[in-house]
């Protein structure tokens, strides 16, 4: 706490404009979360968190954070300020990412080792349902509107749709080989998949299920099958998409209308996922095997910082500026 | 509402050396969920057991369900996917003793099933010919899981046969790789007295060849008519004295000393080859690429750890039924095509797309170095390169096979 108030000291002398957020890194290997302060890009604080921690992402009101610790078989909520856990939610077995959806308190989470969603409901902690899915379900994301959600299942290699209404899986898509995450535009009209093994992602259309394009990387010097897509963040202005390419080393930005790749990113090595700061200027990635965290200047698009973080990070959240106290939100 | 498949035990048995002619086993079959539109696709797993030595520092025996438990998952896996499209697969087993009438089991298998469309082959090289060329597997696609040998994936080959396991010389090129990757390039090779043993040092020699390594001195070894225990001291120290070497090779495939040479050599050198520091299709060590989650579900089905064997059994139902499911159909000649085409890549947990070589039908794949502890490195090392892909610097490359039996798909 000492530490924290320190900060919110020295973000006071920082220069007006650079808004602060909090940016919120899982380790995989160290089972801590990792706490970076984007006006000084330095880790405030790590805290301790549960057992392989992967996905991670917060409340509406940034006041908490839920972190899957997949080999601890929950998902965990977390004061953010603190770093101390509130409790655990039944999660199902290694869940191992999760969507909120936009009521605030329903969570769906993949549960990949028995081949489920589970829906929670993260106010009065019970499971809603055990959805059947396929094999090593991993990347979740809810539609804009709530209506639906999906996952994606690796062994599968299939987006599973579930209406959230009846809480049933009414259709599957094929996708290319191990389907890792999954995006809603921000108009919900399209989805975004990362095909790890196919080198590819596909978009598509929410109302018919069909994929209308699919995107292939390439990069010079480096061969076609070290090219895995991981993770996605669409700009706040839906212009742009940051693919992760994993083991390339590299981020590719996607242009949405034409779906051409207009630039590749060098960041740090095995990049798994990458997070969009608001206000539309940052990104930060996660770098698996580097174990850092890259700072991307999402004009210049340009890799301009990195910061060590702890051992194999995973998943990266920011923080809801209304949680954050430094930035004047009422408590 | 279907539910996920589920293996039933208890109906195996084994083809045993006196078995009457027509005793089959129809072990395994598989209730799975109704088949929408398509009807159930038999895949049909045929094992030839080996007589295998007795071992030599108590180390846990090879499994007898070694291949099968990786078949058996990779059906579990294929159905939890294809329900989603309406198709279901089966699995029945036949396992033949050593000796036993394998032609005999295999028509039974065919009057007993119908028409043979896939076939996942644990056997030996010669077994493995003579059900390729057996009328009952006219149609049929064999995938071999067993076989190492090189002939098999050259002058051997067969249209309708693939390769799931890695070659001999995939492994060795693998090791080698790795040898040179760290200038260990000097090998004092010891060969055992086997016939399997000679293909493996013959490997080792091209490999060495292929990528610059060095073989100064060789040795051989006949552990029969010794107590190992007694003389390994010894007699491994006298063996192993030769000129300046980086490493100890050893090719030991029935494991009768190898693991008794590690630090017994003469000077203090890792031992690699058949054991120490060996190269293979899957270990216990693999985790990555999310490895850990195949793991992690075929020891709760099988109760131990996966080996080579069963990573392959695993995969090669794996390759059969992710095809089926990406035509949505259930017919085994567009199954065949799709496979051995240049457009169908598979996951296999090894961090790359696996695909077949249209010039022979071997499967495409990195390969471990490892020893029990951990994995040591991942080839295609980095640095070996290959204008199509990095993976075919493992084995025979199209120019070097003999194999034309794929003719219009090379």
């Amino acid at each position: 706490m000492i530490l924290f108030r320190l900060c919110v000291g020295a973000m006071l002398l920082m220069p007006l404009g650079a808004e602060a957020h909090e940016v919120y890194v899982s380790n995989e290997r160290d089972n801590t979360v990792s706490v970076i302060d984007s006006t000084t890009w330095e880790v405030t604080r790590t805290f301790p968190v549960g057992r392989r921690p992967r996905g991670l992402t917060f409340s509406k009101d940034g006041r908490r954070l839920f972190v899957c610790a997949s080999d601890s078989d929950a998902v965990q909520v977390i004061d953010p300020d603190t770093g101390k856990l509130l409790h655990d939610l039944p999660s199902g077995e290694d869940p191992e990412q999760f969507s909120l959806a936009p009521d605030g308190k329903t969570l769906f989470i993949a549960n990949e080792n028995n081949a489920t969603t589970t829906v929670v409901d993260a106010d009065t902690r019970k499971v809603l349902a055990q959805i059947d899915v396929g094999i090593e379900p991993e990347g979740m994301a809810v539609s804009p509107d709530g209506k639906l959600a999906v996952t994606t299942s690796e062994t599968t290699n299939m987006v599973h749709w579930i209406d959230t209404g009846t809480l049933q899986a009414t259709d599957a898509t094929p996708v290319g080989q191990r389907p890792r995450h999954a995006e809603f535009t921000r108009d919900g009209k399209r989805l975004w998949v990362s095909s790890e093994i196919g080198g590819t992602v596909a978009v598509i259309d929410v109302a018919t299920r069909r994929v209308v394009e699919t995107i292939g990387f390439e990069i010079k010097g480096i061969s076609g099958d070290r090219i895995q897509p991981v993770g996605i963040a669409l700009s706040e202005d839906g212009r742009s998409a940051f693919v992760a390419l994993g083991p390339s080393d590299r981020v590719a930005v996607v242009d949405t209308e034409s779906f051409k790749v207009k630039a590749t990113i060098l960041v740090g090595r095995r990049v798994w996922h990458v997070a969009a700061l608001p206000g539309g200027e940052r990104l930060v990635t996660t770098n698996g095997v580097s174990g850092d965290v890259t700072v991307i200047d999402a004009v210049s698009l340009k890799a301009i910082r990195s910061i060590k973080v702890g051992r194999y990070p995973w998943g990266a959240a920011v923080r809801p500026a209304a949680g954050v106290r430094s930035a004047g939100a009422a408590e | 509402m279907p539910t996920r498949a589920d293996l039933t035990e208890g109906g195996r048995r084994g083809f045993g050396r006196h078995a009457l002619r027509a005793l089959l086993t129809a072990c395994a079959l598989i209730a799975a969920a109704p088949a929408l539109a398509n009807p159930q696709l038999a895949i049909h797993y045929v094992e030839r057991r080996v007589e295998r030595p007795t071992p030599l520092n108590n180390e846990p025996p090879i499994p007898d369900d070694e291949g099968l438990r990786g078949a058996e998952l990779g059906l579990r896996d294929g159905n939890a996917t294809g329900r989603f499209v309406g198709l279901s697969f089966a699995l029945t087993s036949t396992v033949v003793e050593p000796g036993a009438d394998l032609p005999a089991a295999l028509a039974a298998l065919a009057r007993e099933s119908g028409p043979l469309r896939f076939l996942v082959v644990n056997a030996p090289a010669d077994d493995l010919l003579a059900i390729a060329d057996a009328p009952e597997t006219r149609d049929a696609v064999l995938l071999n899981v067993g076989a190492p040998d090189v002939r098999l994936r050259d002058r051997d080959c067969r249209a309708r046969m693939l390769h799931v396991l890695p070659s001999r010389d995939m492994l060795t090129d693998a090791l080698a790789q790795l040898l040179l990757y760290k200038r260990w390039n000097r090998l004092l090779l010891v060969s055992g007295p086997g016939a399997d043993d000679a293909l493996y040092a013959d490997a080792l020699r091209k490999s060495a060849k292929k990528f610059g390594a060095r073989i100064v001195a060789e040795a051989s070894f006949d552990a029969r008519g010794a107590d190992l225990r007694d003389s390994a001291l010894k007699e491994f120290a006298v063996i192993t004295r030769g000129p300046e070497h980086d490493v100890v090779a050893v090719a030991d495939e029935r494991a009768e000393f190898g693991a008794n040479l590690v630090y017994n050599t003469a000077s203090p050198r890792p031992v690699v080859g058949t054991q120490g520091l060996i190269p293979t299709a899957w270990g216990r060590p693999v985790e990555a690429w999310a490895a850990v989650q195949l793991q992690g579900r075929f020891a709760k089905l099988a109760g131990r750890p996966m080996g080579a064997i069963d990573w392959a059994g695993w995969m090669a139902v794996h390759a059969v039924t992710e095809a089926a499911t990406q035509l949505k159909s259930s017919d085994g000649s567009a199954i065949r095509d799709l496979l051995i085409s240049k457009k169908f890549e598979v996951g296999g947990f090894k961090g790359r797309a696996l695909s077949f070589r249209p010039w022979n039908g071997q499967l495409r794949q990195p390969v471990f170095v490892l020893w029990p502890g951990a994995v040591v490195a991942a080839a295609p090392v980095e640095g070996f390169l290959h204008r199509r892909t990095e993976l075919d610097t493992l084995g025979l490359d199209e120019p070097e096979s003999a194999c034309r039996a794929f003719g219009g798909n090379g």
